[in-house]
């Protein structure tokens, strides 16, 4: 593997190391909401959240370079505070890799959420536990494997995106070209090779993680 | 002071209407059939549902909607007792009974966690995880963790529904001693009329989300018109004290206020208060005293009111003898032939008297 191979790879890491941690930051309070609430809007939220499953990431690459690029309104507002347009740039391949990724922490979450049931809230309310405390000393507790498939999940999927990174990010090395696009310049350049040793890396690694995943799954409840 | 819990709950297919004015010690049992809204109660007193209401127990106010007050369950000092203990399976039993004493604020425990976990006997399960417990262990548990937290009422949700024979007997003596224990007053969920006889000192009787009769246990057991509701169970409770012992039938006598009564031997000590359970189809009437019949307790007794049984053929009589109320189960045609009527003098036969305590 060359240098821009290994640089390619670290910021693969580092990028879905980023997304994770604040991806889970945004999607527990969001997915514990879903859970406990069955409205109109509820519903169209989740559905909005949901929608890069369905969507291909070039779709959803195209309106996001269109929002945060240089007339987006977003753009706009992110010039106007000083950060500088976010397109081509880490924090653009964040915020995309993050909407992209959210249903992989959401459905995960919402799932642990809603098998806890409310009954263990309601018996720690009788034992004069607030809100917030149910929630940290009750709930994340009870409902950890599903956060644990949600980072697994999360990191994962960040690992393996092309079309998003693609679209927002380009192919500058060092600052958005991830190991999927590095790939994608080594065939485009007849470098099998070097095509070979990074597909390989990323096989492995999908191997890995579904079988760890398995290992999530089936571990008996306690 | 006492327990008011007045709401009215309107859902589709569901109302509940309660205007009820509670004793603030000893056990209140409600009773009633399932989906007769005894849980929903239980809950709305808890603030673990709403509805539009007033709810005081003993000074504090915990919803008045008229004034658009309503308490968190959380900030309400209650205990809450689920039918299926629902102990926290990542915590151990001294963290689960834990869990609530830490966040009851110092100045309202008046309850001694030691001496609640002797009284339970779960000391040897501290260490150990709710997984690794029996159902009636897991029960006790669940009591300890509600009672730590030094409610001001205590609500039990069918606590011994979910277990079997044995592991019901072995609750019920824990029970049995927490009021005077811990003087606590207790709301006790039941369908099960022997948890009932056994425990309750006062009774409120629920049907279709109306309460239908309210009072002390011994009152709403020998009204007419609520024992059809306990259909072959209909029957009295009579407290009294043990008095004398018979070594050689193994018999002791029970004093009761209005009669004396002779029943099997349960070993209990002379002085000791006991209940007697009297069912209506043990108790036959006759118009002299019967000196040739086996039945051994007699009491000379007023017929005070007759009314009618679920079955066409038969009929319930209330009787009273000073402060005792009996209740007599017989067909109408001995009532015919034996011309009963009330105000009449008569001859109580009990064949039977369980004691339940």
């Amino acid at each position: 593997m060359n240098q821009t191979d290994l640089i390619a790879l670290w910021l693969t890491l580092k990028l879905a190391t980023v997304t994770t941690i604040l991806l889970l930051l945004i999607a527990t309070p969001l997915a514990w909401w879903l859970t406990w609430t069955n409205t109109k809007l509820s519903r169209v939220v989740s559905s909005l959240a949901n929608l890069s499953l369905v969507l291909p990431p070039t779709v959803l690459g195209f309106y996001l370079l269109l929002l945060l690029g240089p007339n987006g309104p977003i753009g706009w507002i992110t010039t106007y505070l000083g950060l500088g347009r976010l397109p081509f740039t880490f924090w653009g391949l964040v915020i995309g890799s993050m909407i992209y990724s959210l249903p992989f922490a959401l459905q995960p979450l919402q799932n642990a959420f809603a098998n806890l049931g409310v009954r263990p809230l309601e018996v720690a309310a009788t034992l004069r536990a607030g809100p917030i405390d149910r929630f940290f000393t009750i709930a994340i507790p009870l409902a950890w494997p599903g956060f644990v498939t949600a980072i697994v999940l999360v990191f994962a999927h960040t690992v393996g995106e092309f079309g998003v990174v693609l679209m927002l990010g380009g192919n500058i090395p060092g600052t958005t070209q991830v190991v999927s696009v590095a790939i994608y310049n080594h065939v485009e350049a007849l470098e099998y090779n070097a095509a070979h040793w990074l597909a390989g890396l990323l096989t492995i690694f999908s191997f890995m993680t579904l079988l760890i995943l398995s290992f999530i799954q089936q571990r008996p409840k306690i | 002071m006492s327990i008011i819990a007045r709401f009215s709950l309107n859902r589709p297919n569901f109302t509940l209407n309660t205007k009820l004015i509670l004793p603030d010690t000893g056990i209140t049992a409600l009773f009633g059939a399932s989906g007769t809204g005894k849980t929903t109660l239980l809950r709305l007193i808890a603030g673990l549902e709403k509805a539009h209401g007033y709810c005081q127990v003993q000074d504090t106010i915990w919803q008045d909607s008229t004034q658009n007050l309503f308490i968190p369950v959380c900030r309400r000092a209650v205990g809450f007792v689920f039918q299926d203990a629902q102990l926290f399976p990542h915590l151990t039993v001294l963290k689960n009974i834990e869990y609530g004493l830490q966040r009851t604020p110092k100045t309202q425990r008046h309850i001694n966690p030691e001496h609640v976990i002797k009284l339970l006997g779960i000391k040897p399960l501290l260490t150990r995880f709710p997984a690794r417990l029996s159902g009636g262990e897991r029960q006790r548990v669940a009591i300890a963790r509600s009672l730590v937290t030094s409610p001001k009422l205590l609500l039990m949700d069918e606590p011994l529904a979910s277990l079997d024979h044995a592991r019901k007997q072995e609750i019920l003596p824990y029970l049995e001693c927490l009021p005077q224990e811990l003087n606590i007053p207790i709301l006790y969920v039941s369908h099960a009329h022997d948890e009932i006889a056994r425990l309750a000192d006062y009774l409120v009787v629920l049907e279709s989300g109306r309460v239908i009769a309210n009072g002390p246990l011994g009152e709403i057991l020998a009204r007419l018109d609520i024992p059809i509701r306990f259909g072959e169970e209909a029957g009295v409770v009579l407290n009294g004290v043990v008095t004398a012992r018979d070594l050689d039938w193994h018999l002791m006598q029970v004093t009761c206020s209005g009669g004396i009564l002779w029943v099997r031997d349960g070993s209990q000590t002379i002085g000791h208060s006991i209940r007697l359970r009297v069912l209506a189809r043990d108790v036959s009437l006759a118009l002299t005293i019967n000196n040739d019949a086996s039945i051994m307790n007699r009491l000379q007794v007023t017929i005070a009111e007759i009314g009618q049984d679920a079955h066409p053929a038969l009929l319930l009589v209330r009787l009273v003898c000073d402060d005792l109320y009996l209740l007599a189960r017989l067909t109408k045609r001995s009532a015919t032939m034996l011309k009963l009527c009330p105000g009449m003098r008569i001859w109580a036969q009990i064949k039977a008297a369980a004691v339940i305590e």
